[in-house]
C-alpha cells in the first residue's frame, strides 16, 4: 500500500482547505456542503454553507452577522472533545484569537494536521486561552510574519490611550477597532486598566458587544455614539469606538476636532500610521507577533509547516533556517488588512 | 533620550502646524539643556556626526539578522532606520543613557573604527523608539514634517520674541543653543552675534487688492517687475561671504558662481535667477535644478548659470542703511552693483508710469514670461523687517486657468477627515485623461460636501485612502483650475507640472468632453 501523505488528508482548493476522506472544508471561501469554521471573522466564516460545525460562540456570532438561518444544519463543537466526521477525527482547541475561536485538529490513519485559523498568545480576558496542539503538520497564518513585529503588552498600549484622554480632554478620542474581538478587547482593556469614563460605540459594534456581555465578559456601561451633531463637550473625557470603515463615512463628521487612534498590529509601522491619518497608534493585535509565531511552530513539534496568508515568504525562510520543512499554501480569500 | 524619541513620534503623527508648535513648546519647557537645544539642531539639520553613515547601520543589521529576513523586512517597512530599530534583538545590556546629550557625546567622539562598537552598544541599551531616534539622528534627515523655519517659529513663541530676531541671530549660534534658551527664558541678555556676515530679517510685501489701489497715488510709489526666482540675501563682511534664503538658511555652497562674484562689503536683497543659453531669464524650472543641493557640479553651474537681480540694500560697507528712504538705498545699491561682475549681478530697474492705468497696462503685458507681476513700493519706506502694512505691495498677474476633469480623490486629515478633499485632475490627450496636478483648496465647506458626495456616488475603484472617480467624455466633474505657471516635468506622466494649482470654480454645468486638452497646456509652456 502506498504511504499516506498529509496532502491526502488536507489540501488547498479554490474553495478553501479540503479534506477528501472526511468530505469537509475548513473555513471555505465559497458555499460548500459541509464546512468546519475556526472563528467568526467574515473572511473565515461565510454564509451559504449547507452544514456548519464550529464552537457554540462562533455559531452564535455567525447567526448575529448573517441571521439565524445562515445554514441548514449547525453542529456545535465542544473544545477538547473529539468528533468523527466520515471516519476522520476532528477536535477543536482554543486559539485565543477572539471569543469562540478555535484551532481544528484533523486526525486520520495516524496523521495529525492542526489548522490554527488565526491565533494569538498574548493575555486576553475576552477570548479562550490558546493551547499548543501537538501535530505532524501545523498550518499557520503569517500576518505579522516578519522579525520587525514585536507586539508590546496590551496594558502598555491602552495606558497611552488613557493618558491621552487625560491630556487632551477637549478632543474626541476616536478609536478604530474591528467589530468582532478587537472592540470588546479594547473596552475590556480600558476597564481593567482603570478607565472609568464613558465608552461610546458605533452602532455596528452593539450586537457583538451585547453578545460578549451576555457570555459573561463584563464591558461596563456602553453608550451609543449617536449624537447627531456633536458639540465639544458631548464626548469629552470619553472614548468613542467605531469600525475603521466608519472613519471614511459621514459618521465621523459629528465629532469636533477628533483625535484618531487605531488599535492594530499594523500600528508598529509608521507608514501605516500615516496612511490612515492616525495620531495615536495602539499596537493591539489579535494575531501573533514574530516571536509568538516561531514559538508556536516549535511548541507543536510539527515536522512540516504550511503557511496560509500574510508574510509567508519570511516565515518559510525562518523554518528553513531552523531545519523545518515549510511551504506556502497560497490560499486566496483571506485578508490581513482587517486586523 | 526618551523625551526626544517621544517628541519625534509625536511630531511625525501630527498634521497641524499649531499642534507641532505646541509639542515643541512643551519639549522646550520640560526638557533641560543641552537636550532641548540638540533636539532643535536635529530638526534644523545643524548636527553632524561624520563617523556614522547608513552603510554602518546596514552592516550592524546584518550582524543581528539573517540577510534574507532583513531584506524582506526592509522591503515591507520601507525605511532603514525604522527596520533596524524594530528588528534589533532585545538584550539586557545595562542602563540606557538618560539624555540626548549623553548619546550625542558618545557618537560625536566616535571615530570610524570605534563607531561600530559604540553604536552597537547604544542600540543594545535603548528601546525601539529610541533606537529609531538615534539612527535618524546619526544619519541625518529626520523627515518628520518639521522645517527649520517651524522650529525657529516655536523658539520665537517660546521666548515671545519675533521670529526675525531668531533668524538674525541664528548663524552666530551653535548647538545646543544654551545662550539662546537663557535669553528666551529671560535669564540672560540677548546673545550678541559673533558670526561674520549674519542674516538680517527680510522685508515682505502684502498682496495688493482693489481697495489699496483705490487710494493709490502714483507719485508716492515706485514699481518694478516681480521676477519668478527665489528671494535671497547676499552678505559680504570682512572677507566672509554668505548667500541666504529668505528664511535665513545658508545656501552659499549650492551657488559657488555667485559667491565667487560677491566682492563687496554690504548686504544686498534681491532675486536669485538663472540665465538661459540666450542670456534671458530662464523659467523657474531651470532655477529648480540648482536648489536644495548641498554642493553643485561644474556641469550644473555651466548649464544653469545663476545671477542676482538686486533690488535693495541693507548695509553699505559697514553702514546700516535700513532706515534710509528707498530712493537713497537704491542710489547706493546702483553704485555698489556697478562695481560687481555684470554676469552675476544686475539691477531691478524702476518702471516708468504716471497713472494707475499705465501701471495696469504694464502688469497685463510684461515683456518676459518669467515675470510674475509687479512690486509696488512706497518711496518713503524704510527697510522694515517682517510684513509691515502699507509699504510694499505685490500685484501679481491674473492666474492662468484651465478646465480639467476630476480623476482621483483622497481623504483629508484633521478637520477634513471623513471628506474626500484632495483632488487629482487631468486634461485630455487623445481620448484619454492624463493627470496634470493636484489641488486641495479653493472651495467652500458647502462645495466640499457636494464634491465629497459626488466622489462617493461615482467611485470606480479604491486604493487605500484614494478613490478613482468616474471621468469620461460624457460624465464627470469639471474643475476650473487656477495656477501660477507651468514647468516641464519628467516625473509626471503628462510631462507638465503646475505651480500653486487651486480650484477656482466648480463647473457642474460643463461636460468633461469640453475640458481642456494637453496641447493647450503645452502651448502655454513656451
Amino acid at each position: 500500500m502506498k504511504a499516506m501523505r498529509p496532502e491526502d488528508l488536507l489540501h488547498p482548493t479554490p474553495r478553501g482547505l479540503y479534506c477528501p476522506p472526511g468530505d469537509f472544508y475548513i473555513d471555505p471561501v465559497r458555499p460548500v456542503n459541509r464546512a468546519l469554521v475556526t472563528h467568526g471573522h467574515a473572511d473565515h466564516a461565510r454564509a451559504g454553507h449547507h452544514s456548519v460545525m464550529a464552537t457554540a460562540h462562533t455559531l452564535a456570532i455567525m447567526a448575529i452577522r448573517y441571521g439565524a438561518d445562515f445554514c441548514e444544519k449547525q453542529q456545535a463543537a465542544v473544545l477538547g472533545q473529539t468528533i468523527s466526521v466520515n471516519g476522520v477525527e476532528v477536535t477543536f482547541y482554543p486559539a485565543g484569537h477572539v471569543l469562540g475561536s478555535a484551532q481544528i485538529l484533523v486526525e486520520w490513519k495516524g496523521i495529525r494536521i492542526c489548522v490554527s485559523g488565526d491565533y494569538k498568545r498574548m493575555p486576553d480576558p475576552t477570548a479562550e486561552t490558546y493551547e499548543p496542539v501537538l501535530c505532524d503538520v501545523f498550518i499557520t497564518e503569517a500576518t505579522f510574519g516578519l522579525p520587525v513585529f514585536r507586539h508590546p503588552h496590551p496594558a502598555l498600549e491602552i495606558a497611552k490611550l488613557i493618558r491621552s484622554v487625560a491630556d487632551f480632554p477637549d478632543r474626541t478620542h476616536l478609536v478604530g477597532v474591528y467589530a468582532l474581538g478587537k472592540a470588546q478587547r479594547v473596552i475590556r482593556l480600558l476597564r481593567d486598566n482603570g478607565f472609568a469614563g464613558p465608552v461610546f460605540i458605533h452602532g455596528a459594534l452593539k450586537e457583538l458587544c451585547d453578545y460578549y456581555e451576555a457570555s459573561g465578559i463584563a464591558l461596563g456601561e456602553l453608550r451609543a455614539a449617536t449624537v447627531a451633531a456633536g458639540k465639544t463637550g458631548d464626548y469629552s473625557g470619553g472614548v468613542v469606538l467605531g469600525p475603521p470603515s466608519a472613519f471614511n463615512a459621514p459618521w465621523v463628521r459629528r465629532f469636533p476636532d477628533p483625535l484618531i487612534a487605531f488599535a492594530s498590529g499594523w500600528m508598529t509601522i509608521r507608514s501605516r500610521m500615516k496612511q490612515r491619518g492616525v495620531e495615536l497608534p495602539l499596537v493591539i493585535s489579535d494575531h501573533c507577533d514574530w516571536e509568538e509565531l516561531t514559538l508556536s511552530i516549535r511548541d507543536t513539534g510539527a515536522g512540516e509547516i504550511w503557511v496560509t496568508h500574510g508574510r509567508e515568504e519570511a516565515l518559510v525562510r525562518w523554518c528553513e533556517l531552523n531545519q523545518i520543512r515549510a511551504r506556502p499554501l497560497h490560499l486566496i480569500g483571506y485578508e490581513d488588512e482587517a486586523e | 533620550m526618551r523625551a526626544f524619541a517621544e517628541l519625534l513620534e509625536d511630531l511625525v503623527l501630527t498634521q497641524s502646524r499649531n499642534r507641532k508648535i505646541e509639542l515643541l513648546l512643551r519639549h522646550f519647557r520640560e526638557c533641560r539643556d543641552p537636550d532641548r537645544g540638540l533636539a532643535v539642531a536635529a530638526i534644523t539639520g545643524d548636527l553632524d556626526l561624520p563617523s556614522v553613515k547608513p552603510a554602518l547601520i546596514r552592516e550592524l543589521a546584518s550582524e543581528v539578522s539573517d540577510p534574507e529576513l532583513f531584506r524582506l523586512s526592509y522591503d515591507f517597512v520601507g525605511d532603514l532606520a525604522e527596520t533596524v530599530s524594530l528588528i534589533w534583538p532585545i538584550s539586557q545590556a545595562g542602563d540606557a543613557p538618560q539624555s540626548l546629550g549623553e548619546v550625542m557625546d558618545l557618537l560625536s567622539r566616535a571615530s570610524r573604527s570605534t563607531a561600530p562598537a559604540i553604536l552597537r552598544d547604544l542600540l543594545d541599551r535603548l528601546d525601539a523608539s529610541q533606537r529609531y531616534a538615534v539612527i535618524k539622528l546619526a544619519t541625518g534627515g529626520l523627515r518628520i514634517g518639521v522645517s527649520a523655519r517651524l522650529a525657529k517659529q516655536a523658539l520665537a513663541e517660546f521666548g515671545q520674541v519675533d521670529i526675525g530676531e531668531i533668524e538674525e541671530l541664528w548663524h552666530g549660534l551653535t548647538p545646543p543653543y544654551t545662550a539662546l534658551f537663557a535669553w528666551l527664558e529671560g535669564r540672560a541678555p540677548k546673545p550678541v552675534s559673533l558670526a561674520l556676515a549674519p542674516f538680517r530679517p527680510v522685508m515682505l510685501s502684502h498682496a495688493a487688492d482693489e481697495r489699496d489701489l483705490e487710494t493709490f497715488d502714483p507719485a508716492e510709489f515706485m514699481a518694478e517687475w516681480k521676477w519668478d526666482g527665489i528671494r535671497i540675501q547676499a552678505v559680504g563682511e570682512g572677507g566672509t561671504r554668505r548667500l541666504y534664503s529668505r528664511t535665513g538658511d545658508d545656501i552659499s555652497r549650492a551657488f559657488p558662481d555667485i559667491v565667487e562674484a560677491m566682492n563687496f562689503e554690504g548686504t544686498i536683497d534681491g532675486e536669485l535667477l538663472v540665465r538661459d543659453a540666450g542670456g534671458s531669464v530662464a523659467p523657474f524650472s531651470a532655477l529648480q535644478q540648482r536648489l536644495n543641493r548641498k554642493t553643485v557640479s561644474a556641469k550644473l553651474v555651466r548649464e544653469y548659470p545663476a545671477f542676482i537681480r538686486a533690488y535693495d540694500l541693507l548695509r553699505d560697507g559697514n553702514e546700516d542703511v535700513r532706515a534710509l528712504p528707498l530712493p537713497q538705498r537704491k542710489e547706493r545699491l546702483d553704485a555698489l552693483v556697478a562695481t560687481l561682475p555684470q554676469a552675476r549681478f544686475d539691477l531691478s530697474g524702476p518702471l516708468s508710469f504716471a497713472t494707475l492705468d499705465e501701471l495696469r497696462a504694464l502688469r497685463e503685458n510684461p515683456p518676459e514670461p518669467v515675470i510674475e507681476g509687479l512690486m509696488i513700493k512706497r518711496l518713503d519706506s524704510a527697510y522694515v523687517a517682517g510684513r509691515p502694512r502699507g509699504l510694499w505691495f505685490k500685484w501679481k498677474r491674473d492666474p492662468q486657468v484651465v478646465d480639467a476633469v476630476l480623476m482621483y480623490a483622497q481623504r483629508g486629515h484633521g478637520k477634513r477627515s471623513g471628506f474626500y478633499s484632495d483632488y487629482t485632475f487631468g486634461v485630455w490627450r487623445g481620448d484619454e485623461l492624463v493627470p496634470v496636478g493636484k489641488a486641495y483648496f479653493g472651495f467652500t465647506d458647502e462645495e466640499l460636501k457636494r464634491i465629497d458626495k459626488f466622489v462617493r456616488d461615482n467611485t470606480v475603484e479604491r486604493f487605500g485612502p484614494v478613490r478613482s472617480v468616474r471621468a469620461d467624455a460624457d460624465f464627470g466633474l469639471v474643475l476650473e483650475i487656477a495656477f501660477e505657471g507651468l514647468n516641464r516635468s519628467t516625473r509626471h506622466k503628462s510631462g507638465i507640472a503646475m505651480r500653486f494649482p487651486r480650484i477656482s470654480r466648480l463647473r457642474w454645468d460643463k461636460p468633461p468632453a469640453e475640458a481642456d486638452r494637453l496641447e493647450t497646456l503645452e502651448a502655454m509652456l513656451s
